[in-house]
């Protein structure tokens, strides 16, 4: 498939916000982004129109009940054998902030049987409160998941975080199982870290949400799935990272357009 | 009370007999109905009705209270004053407005006639910018008061037709460590206030996804009784989409979350002192705040908008659909027709007044012309939000509110919109207040770690990081620097994709230079917004001014404002920074006294290319270090004075002529690239903002003392930490040092420091080395007392 010719679509809910900057970063790309309501794919159900489909960062419905909950459940319920096909053609789905909230909600993200029908993770309310602020992960596939294979293993990429509610659980007494099936499986994609590369550890605020083993971002385990709560939209200019002024001339871009960069590649080659 | 009679419908509404009141009736029936209006105005009231020959209802005179109130007429700015030096008509006239009157900039396109100001941008996009108060409800109910103060002034952006991109705030509290036993009934504590409104403000602006890049957090003894909390934002559009042309037979079609009893009254009470009975009087005042149905609204008005359907919209606030409509209708010289049993309401059994003045949040109103108006509505009801044709605008100057067909308001526009001007008068002195004599310390560095800890300097990361600041993409500078978090003086936004021009948004307050004189308070506010702004490379500069005063009815408060208004046109007419919005929020008394006579100004300025932004962290090793702008024996108000237990009486004065000139050299020193890092010195003075410089950058500084230009005989301790007005230091590289000096030539300035590797601030003085601490003492002191991550 060939780059102009590919569409995304970014789907956005009552308080979805930051669709368009993701749009954006697409369009960079070389790639057709359309921001579209969610209600009006209810309505048309043109879901398998796309090839690429996006759940953008933000607060859907206020984010009531738990994050991203409200638009999950309804997302299920209107197109959910949309979404499962979608899935199920290896079409990539990008969750980020809000939209790894609610691929969480949705069963999709850890989805180790596929999709499941109740939640197998959480991503719960920070330990720190809510915070807005640039962290480091560490990239962790070896080459499953899809939607990073542009970014080198073990590379360490600077993005921001903003949210009060990322911080990844397992089921307490499922949780060393769920895990070892995530590195079995090369499911977990990012992790965050410390200036100097080493694992967070818990540590805040370079895990800035508390979140369990350190856990940024996974995939599911055909790697087409990606879900992280940092926002590489928001780190796709060089002029949006935080220290661009202290180099001579500012570099172009920043580490999240590897991400964009690698659902777009990965896109072009499958299909 | 006889004179209010119970009208024959099945709904509350009653009829008032004025005719031949006195003013003991007229009292009377404000109270009854618990209007806001004085005796004066009641008598203009009665006069009125007694020309027209009727009686008044319910809803009329409560249009006339709410229309009529400070908060909606800005009474005081608009009215007469009489000062020793004789009388002055209108202090926005003559004081605010006259600067852009003057100047004549041919880039402000709309100055204090919209909800927001607006400029030009790039000849095809202009930027809109409103600053609010909301210190009142905040008071009472922090959280949903400053949550709401942030969504009423996006509103006000959304109401020139621009796309919000941004929110500023600027919160004052009391000492948060104030003594419980010593807060009067009714007062709440500072520390409650402050985690209230922060969260307020971090919940409003991140749900409804607009980025947080700039502000303050002041502390004062003089804020614990009335807290202050301004909440400003910035928005863009394109010019060819603001449409202001409502017609006769457009429809009145309101739009949002429905109506209820909250806010009923809002404004008499933010016109009002807080006393120990507010909370339970005021309470249903404060109103409730939704920001996804803002954020709904948000994306429907930029459909509106791009389709250029309105004829004309406005935000609904203060005094509610009242002032809305007869606002609106008043500016185009027309009249309304409006029904308000089809207003959607969150409850059955409202009272039509009730109806008319609530100021529920998340309605927008807007003006459709009845071709366009099926396809506005289609366009709320795919973002999912409520709109309801409610009346039309007509022909001639009343406005008609009927409720179940019946007319239960007729409302003169005319004379709704000519209250009887308050005429008042004042008395400033200056107060009695020495200059405090003590030693010099013996250790500078321990005072400069206290005051990097002292609550007005020290890092507001705690803050900050509740606000999500990059959302949108476009934040270039951001609040914080780097990933040591510095304090940047400005932030820089990109708002248009295809180009690399920016604006930069900085701001200014100083409160303690108030308590000793409001004019230099003013001055100095001015001034720092606009260095701050020029610190990052921001041109071209447009103010805002927002007082937070005392009860302007006492003569003393008056008296201060006058002086404050005064430099506000000395200031910005010799800086050439026009002001172009701006709103006044007085009767801040409590029983702790009046607030601290605050004037926050905003700056708004162009960057004609983001990419050569400035950041205040130091970059390179080597590099010289330059201090703009000269240093004088004037503490009075510092937070030097205040850490040794003083306030003083030498207020920072300003030569604007002077650091104008230096500004603008300033600035051609940057587009020259010339500048590696510049940083404003204000509280803490140069001590401070080396520092900041240096832990931020992560370089070591060394600094001489007897290099600064200064006044002659100052002492290290004073030179360190004056606060005057107009320095900045600045970082050049060492092949620039020539270019830069040239650049600078004619402006006090001079090379005082170095740029080091090692990770120390080191300061010389006359007696040889006064400071000499490693980074991250001086870092862990600023960022410790609120609690910030190194």
């Amino acid at each position: 498939m060939r780059r102009h010719e590919i569409r995304a679509l970014l789907m956005r809910a009552p308080g979805t916000n930051c669709d368009a900057e993701t749009a954006r970063a697409f369009r960079d790309l070389g790639v057709r982004a359309e921001v579209v309501h969610t209600q009006r794919v209810f309505r048309e159900r043109n879901l398998l129109d796309y090839d690429i489909l996006v759940f953008p960062g933000g607060f859907s419905y206020g984010d009531y009940v738990r994050s991203a909950a409200i638009w999950a459940k309804e997302c299920e319920y209107r197109i959910g054998p949309d979404l499962e096909r979608f899935v199920d053609e290896g079409r990539p789905v990008l969750g980020i902030c809000n939209g790894f909230q609610l691929l969480v909600e949705a069963g999709f993200l850890p989805g180790f049987e596929g999709r499941s029908r109740y939640p197998e993770a959480a991503l719960a309310n920070n330990t720190t409160g809510y915070q807005c602020r640039w962290v480091r992960v560490r990239h962790l596939s070896r080459g499953n998941c899809a939607l990073t294979r542009e970014v080198p293993r073990d590379a360490v990429l600077a993005m921001p975080i903003a949210h009060g509610e990322g911080r990844f659980l397992f089921p307490r007494d499922r949780q060393d199982e769920y895990l070892r099936r995530l590195y079995e499986n090369d499911q977990l994609v990012f992790r965050y870290v410390k200036p100097d590369g080493s694992f967070a550890d818990g540590e805040a605020f370079h895990n800035p949400n508390g979140a369990w083993h350190d856990i940024a971002g996974i995939c599911n385990p055909a790697g087409n799935v990606l879900g992280l709560m940092p926002h590489p939209e928001r780190a796709y200019f060089g002029w949006l990272t935080p220290d661009w002024t202290r180099r001579e001339k500012p570099p172009e871009y920043g580490d999240g357009r590897l991400i964009f960069e690698s659902v777009v590649r990965y896109v072009e080659r499958r299909f | 009370m006889s004179r209010i009679a119970r009208s024959p419908h099945p709904f509350e509404h009653f009829t008032i007999r004025l005719e031949g009141a006195g003013d003991d009736e007229l009292r009377e029936v404000a109270a009854a109905l618990g209007l806001g209006l004085s005796v004066e105005e009641m008598r203009a009231i009665r006069d009125h009705y007694a020309a027209v020959g009727r009686d008044a209802s319910d809803v009329e005179l409560q249009t006339y209270d709410q229309t009529w109130s400070e908060h909606c007429f800005h009474k005081t700015f608009k009215g007469v004053i009489e000062t020793p030096e004789g009388v002055i008509d209108g202090l926005l006239r003559t004081y605010i407005r006259r600067v852009v009157e003057e100047l004549g900039p041919d880039w402000c396109f709309s100055v204090f006639e919209d909800n927001a100001g607006i400029v030009d941008l790039d000849g095809e996009h202009a930027v809109a910018i409103k600053v609010e108060t909301h210190n009142h409800p905040s008071a009472i109910e922090p959280f949903g008061g400053a949550a709401t103060g942030l969504g009423g002034v996006i509103r006000d952006v959304l109401g020139v037709w621009a796309d919000p991109i941004a929110c500023m705030d600027v919160l004052c509290f009391g000492p948060l460590d104030f003594d419980y036993g010593r807060l009067p009934e009714g007062v709440k504590h500072p520390a409650y206030l402050f985690r209230g409104v922060v969260d307020g403000i971090g919940s409003y602006g991140n749900s409804i996804g607009i980025p947080t890049v700039n502000g303050a957090t002041v502390f004062d003894e003089d804020y614990t009784g009335n807290v202050v909390v301004y909440a400003g934002c910035v928005g863009v559009l394109r010019k060819d989409r603001y449409v202001r042309e409502v017609k006769p037979g457009d429809y009145i079609v309101l739009a949002g979350g429905r109506t209820g009893l909250d806010g009923i009254h809002g404004v008499t009470f933010a016109s009002a002192e807080l006393t120990e009975e507010s909370e339970e009087v005021s309470r249903p005042a404060v109103q409730i705040a939704s920001p996804i149905e803002e954020e709904k609204i948000k994306r429907a008005v930029k459909r509106i908008s791009a389709g250029r359907l309105g004829s004309g919209i406005t935000d609904i606030g203060g005094g509610g659909l009242s002032c809305g409509v007869c606002e609106t209708a008043d500016r185009y010289g027309l009249g309304a027709e409006v029904h308000l049993d089809r207003v959607p309401l969150k409850y059955p059994d409202m009272a039509p007044w009730e109806i008319w003045v609530s100021e529920s949040q998340e309605r927008m109103l807007l003006a459709v012309p009845p071709e366009n108006l099926d396809r506005v509505l289609q366009i709320f009801e795919d973002e999912q939000v409520e709109a309801t044709v409610i009346g039309r605008y007509t022909e001639g100057g009343d406005a008609r509110v009927y409720y179940d067909g019946v007319l239960v308001a007729r409302l003169d526009l005319g004379a709704l919109f000519s209250p009887p001007r308050v005429r008042r008068a004042t008395a400033w002195r200056p107060p009695e207040r020495g200059e405090p004599e003590f030693p010099e310390p013996s250790d500078l560095g321990e005072v400069l770690r206290r005051l990097l800890a002292a609550p007005n300097v020290a890092s507001k990361e705690r803050v900050v990081r509740r606000y999500d600041h990059e959302v949108k993409g476009q934040t270039v500078v951001k609040p914080l620097q780097g990933w040591n978090a510095g304090p940047n003086d400005a932030a820089v936004l990109k708002p248009l994709e295809d180009s690399w021009r920016g604006i930069s948004i900085s701001c200014g307050v100083n409160p303690r230079y108030g308590k000793i004189d409001p004019y230099w308070m003013a001055a100095s506010a001015i001034d720092e917004a606009v260095r701050n702004n020029v610190a990052v490379g921001g041109r071209r500069i447009a103010l805002l001014d927002n007082f937070t005063w005392g009860n302007p009815e006492y003569e003393d408060r008056l008296g201060g404002l006058v002086r404050a208004c005064r430099a506000c046109y000395d200031v910005a007419r010799a800086y050439g920074t026009p002001f172009i919005s701006g709103k006044d929020s007085l009767y801040n008394e409590s029983p702790l006294g009046p607030v601290a006579p605050t004037l926050l100004v905003t700056a708004l300025g162009i960057v004609p290319d983001v990419r050569r932004a400035v950041t205040m962290d130091l970059k390179g090793e080597g590099n010289a270090v330059y201090l703009v702008g000269a240093t004088r024996w004037e503490l009075g108000g510092s937070e030097y004075y205040r850490l040794m237990g003083h306030l003083g009486a030498s207020v920072p004065r300003l030569d604007p002529a002077e650091t104008a000139a230096s500004y603008r050299r300033l600035t051609s020193a940057i587009d020259a690239g010339l500048v590696r890092a510049c940083h404003d010195l204000s509280e803490g003075g140069l001590g401070v903002a080396a520092a900041e410089m240096a832990f931020t950058g992560g370089l070591g500084l060394e600094l001489s003392l007897s290099s600064v230009p200064a006044e002659g005989g100052m002492r290290g301790d004073l030179l360190l930490f004056s606060e005057s007005n107009g320095r900045l230091l600045v970082e050049v590289p060492r092949r620039h040092r020539s270019s830069f000096e040239e650049a600078m030539e004619g402006s006090v300035y001079a090379r005082v420091g170095t740029v080091t590797d090692e990770p120390r601030l080191r300061v010389s003085g006359r007696r040889g080395v006064v400071v000499d601490l490693p980074l991250d003492e001086l870092m862990a002191a600023w960022k410790t007392p609120l609690g910030g991550s190194a």
